[in-house]
C-alpha cells in the first residue's frame, strides 16, 4: 500500500521511539522491524530514516554510540533516553486521541466501502 | 574464484558509492559510514536470499533512496553543514593530523610575526628614517614568505633535494636585495622591491606543489590556492582593522594612546602572521569557500567588460590618448593583470567538459577589450621610449605589457577556436598553466638582472 508522505513522516517518530523502547538497535534493524511489524505494508525509503534518527539524537530523545557489527564493521547504535520514553508516552496519548476520534467518525466505514464494492 | 571476484566487485562498488555520496556537503563522513553499514547489511541479506553481488548492490543503493532527496533531508537536519564551520575542521578520523597541522601553522605564523621584528634588534627601526623604510621595502617578503613556503614543505613532506631547491630562491633574493649596491630610493631598487614578492610567491608555489611544479594540475591548484589565499588574507585584514579600531577606542576612553602599540606591533606582526594563517586556512578548508574566487570572477567579469568597452568608446569618441606617466602605466599594467586574473579564475573553475556558453563568449569580449587597451598602453610606452630613451621603469612596463599581450592574444585565439567548436577547452586551460613560468621568470629578471643592467640607478 502507498502511504502518503505526510503520514509516513508523522508516524516515523513514534514508530522509531517505540521500536527503540524494545531495546538498543541500529538503522538497518529498525527498518527491518518496521517492515516486519507492518507486514510489508509500511515502506520507507531506507536512507530517510537516518536524518530522523539524527534529529531525535539532537533533541536528546535517543542516544547514539558507535559499536561494531557481528562482521566487525563500524555501526552506530541508538537507544532510548529517559526523555525519549517520556516523549513516547506523550505521543502515545496523542495518537490515541487521534485514533479514537477517527474511530467515532464514519471514517473507518468509508475506508471499507471501496473494498466492499 | 568467481566468488572472490564478486567480493572484489562489491568492494569497488561500495568505494565508488562512498566517494559519490561523500561529495554531498550535507552528508558527512560519519553519516556515510552509517549508510555504508546499512547498505552492506542490506546487500548481505539480499545475497543470502540468492541474489549476486551486483544485483544486491544495485537494489541496496536504490532502497537507500535517491541521493538528491536524501541529501536534502540531511541538509534539513544538519543545515549548519552547508555553512560549514569555518575554523575547526570536523573530519574526525583525521583529527590528530589536523590538530598537528594547526599547531605547526600557528607556530610558523608566530615565527613570521616575530621575524618581522628581528631587524629591530639590529637597530633597523621603522621610525620614519628612509634607510629603515628602504630596508623593509626590500626585505619584507623575505621575512614572511619563507614561513608559508616552509609550511607547505612540511605538509608535503618534501625531501632534501626539493628543500634545497625551495631554499635557493629565498637565498638568491636575500643576497641580491642586500648585497647589491642599490642607489637608495632608485628605480631599480623600487622595481626589485616590487617584484620580489611576486618572484618569491612562485617559490611558495614550488613548495605548494611539493616540488612537482611541472605538473599542470598542480599549477592550476596553486592558482586556485592563490585566489583563495588572497580572499582569506583580505578577510583577516578586515577583522584586524575592526580589532585595531576598538583597541584605539577603548584605550582612548581611559586616556591612553595605543597608536604606537598598533603601529609597531599589532599591524606588522598581525599582517605577517596572517600570511601564514591564510595559507593554512585555505589548505585546511579547501572544500568550504573554495568557490569564492570563481564567484567573484563571475560577478565582475561582465562589469569589467562594460567598463573597458565604455573606456574604449569614450577614447575613440574624444580622441584622447593615454597620458604616459609612471602611475598611469602602472595602473594600466595592474588593470591587465586583473583581466588576466579574471580569465585565469574563470578558467580554473570551469568544467572543462562543458559546452561553450554565453560566459565564454563574454570572456572572449573581455580578452579582446583588454588587448585593445594593452595595445594602446604599449604604443604609449614605445613612443615614450623612442623620445626619451630607456629607463628601468619604462623597460619594466614594456616587458610586462608584452608578456600580457602575448598571453591575451593567444588566449583570444584559443577562445575563438573553442567557441567555434574547433577545439576543446583543454588547450585554453593548458595555455594558462604553461604560461605561468613566464611571469616567474620576468619577476626574477626584474629583481636580479635589472639592477645590473641599469647600474643600480
Amino acid at each position: 500500500m502507498d502511504i502518503g508522505k505526510d503520514l509516513v513522516a508523522a508516524s516515523a517518530t513514534p514508530l522509531v521511539l517505540a521500536i527503540l523502547s524494545e531495546g538498543e538497535s541500529y538503522g538497518y534493524a529498525i527498518i527491518k522491524r518496521v517492515d516486519e511489524l507492518s507486514g510489508g505494508e509500511l515502506q520507507w525509503t531506507d536512507g530517510m530514516l537516518y536524518p530522523v534518527l539524527h534529529r531525535l539524537e539532537r533533541n536528546g530523545l535517543v542516544k547514539a554510540s558507535w559499536g561494531r557489527s557481528e562482521a566487525g564493521r563500524r555501526r552506530k547504535y541508538y537507544r532510548l533516553t529517559d526523555k525519549g520514553s517520556d516523549e513516547l508516552t506523550k505521543q502515545r496519548r496523542q495518537w490515541q486521541v487521534v485514533n479514537e476520534t477517527l474511530r467515532s467518525t464514519p471514517f473507518m466505514s468509508y475506508q471499507l466501502a471501496p473494498q466492499a464494492r | 574464484m568467481a566468488h572472490e571476484g564478486g567480493v572484489q566487485v562489491l568492494e569497488d562498488r561500495v568505494l565508488e558509492w562512498r566517494s559519490y555520496v561523500r561529495r554531498r556537503r550535507a552528508i558527512d563522513a560519519t553519516d556515510v559510514d552509517e549508510l555504508e553499514d546499512h547498505l552492506r547489511s542490506q546487500v548481505a541479506d539480499l545475497q543470502a536470499a540468492g541474489l549476486d553481488e551486483e544485483e544486491a548492490f544495485l537494489i541496496g543503493v536504490k532502497r537507500l533512496g535517491e541521493l538528491d532527496a536524501l541529501s536534502r533531508e540531511f541538509a534539513r537536519e544538519h543545515s549548519e553543514r552547508l555553512w560549514k564551520r569555518l575554523v575547526v575542521a570536523e573530519a574526525e578520523e583525521e583529527g590528530a593530523d589536523r590538530k598537528r597541522e594547526a599547531v605547526v601553522a600557528l607556530g610558523l605564523a608566530v615565527a613570521a610575526a616575530l621575524a618581522i621584528k628581528v631587524p629591530e634588534l639590529f637597530g633597523v627601526r621603522l621610525d620614519g628614517s628612509a634607510a629603515a623604510e628602504f630596508f623593509y621595502a626590500r626585505n619584507i617578503s623575505l621575512l614572511v614568505l619563507p614561513f608559508l613556503a616552509g609550511f607547505f614543505a612540511w605538509k608535503r613532506g618534501m625531501d632534501s633535494a626539493g628543500l634545497l631547491k625551495l631554499v635557493a630562491p629565498f637565498l638568491a633574493g636575500a643576497v641580491a636585495m642586500n648585497l647589491m649596491p642599490f642607489e637608495p630610493g632608485g628605480s631599480t631598487m623600487l622595481l626589485a622591491a616590487l617584484h620580489l614578492p611576486m618572484a618569491l610567491w612562485f617559490a611558495v608555489g614550488f613548495g605548494y606543489a611539493g616540488g612537482a611544479w611541472r605538473d599542470h594540475d598542480q599549477r592550476m591548484n596553486f592558482v586556485r590556492f592563490s585566489g583563495e589565499w588572497f580572499i582569506y588574507f583580505v578577510l583577516i585584514g578586515l577583522g584586524g582593522g575592526v580589532l585595531m579600531m576598538f583597541t584605539m577606542f577603548i584605550f582612548g576612553a581611559i586616556g591612553l594612546d595605543a597608536e604606537w602599540l598598533l603601529e609597531s606591533w599589532i599591524l606588522p606582526c598581525g599582517a605577517a602572521g596572517a600570511v601564514v594563517v591564510a595559507g593554512w586556512l585555505v589548505e585546511a578548508k579547501q572544500s568550504v569557500i573554495e568557490n569564492m574566487a570563481p564567484v567573484l570572477t563571475m560577478l565582475f567579469t561582465p562589469l569589467f567588460v562594460l567598463m573597458l568597452l565604455a573606456f574604449l568608446v569614450t577614447m575613440i569618441w574624444t580622441g584622447s590618448g593615454i597620458a604616459v606617466e609612471r602611475e598611469v602605466l602602472i595602473g594600466f599594467d595592474l588593470l591587465l593583470v586583473l583581466v588576466v586574473g579574471l580569465l585565469l579564475y574563470s578558467i580554473s573553475a570551469r568544467d572543462p567538459h562543458a559546452e561553450p556558453g554565453l560566459f565564454d563568449a563574454l570572456q572572449l569580449v573581455l580578452v579582446i577589450c583588454a588587448l585593445l587597451v594593452d595595445a594602446m598602453a604599449l604604443w604609449a610606452i614605445l613612443a615614450r621610449i623612442s623620445a626619451f630613451g630607456f629607463t628601468p621603469n619604462r623597460v619594466a612596463a614594456l616587458g610586462e605589457n608584452l608578456i600580457l599581450v602575448v598571453n591575451l592574444a593567444w588566449s583570444a585565439m584559443l577562445y575563438t577556436r573553442f567557441l567555434r567548436r574547433q577545439a576543446g577547452f583543454g588547450p585554453v586551460e593548458r595555455w594558462q598553466t604553461a604560461y605561468l613560468p613566464v611571469y616567474a621568470a620576468w619577476a626574477w629578471i626584474v629583481v636580479l638582472a635589472f639592477p645590473l643592467l641599469f647600474q643600480f640607478q
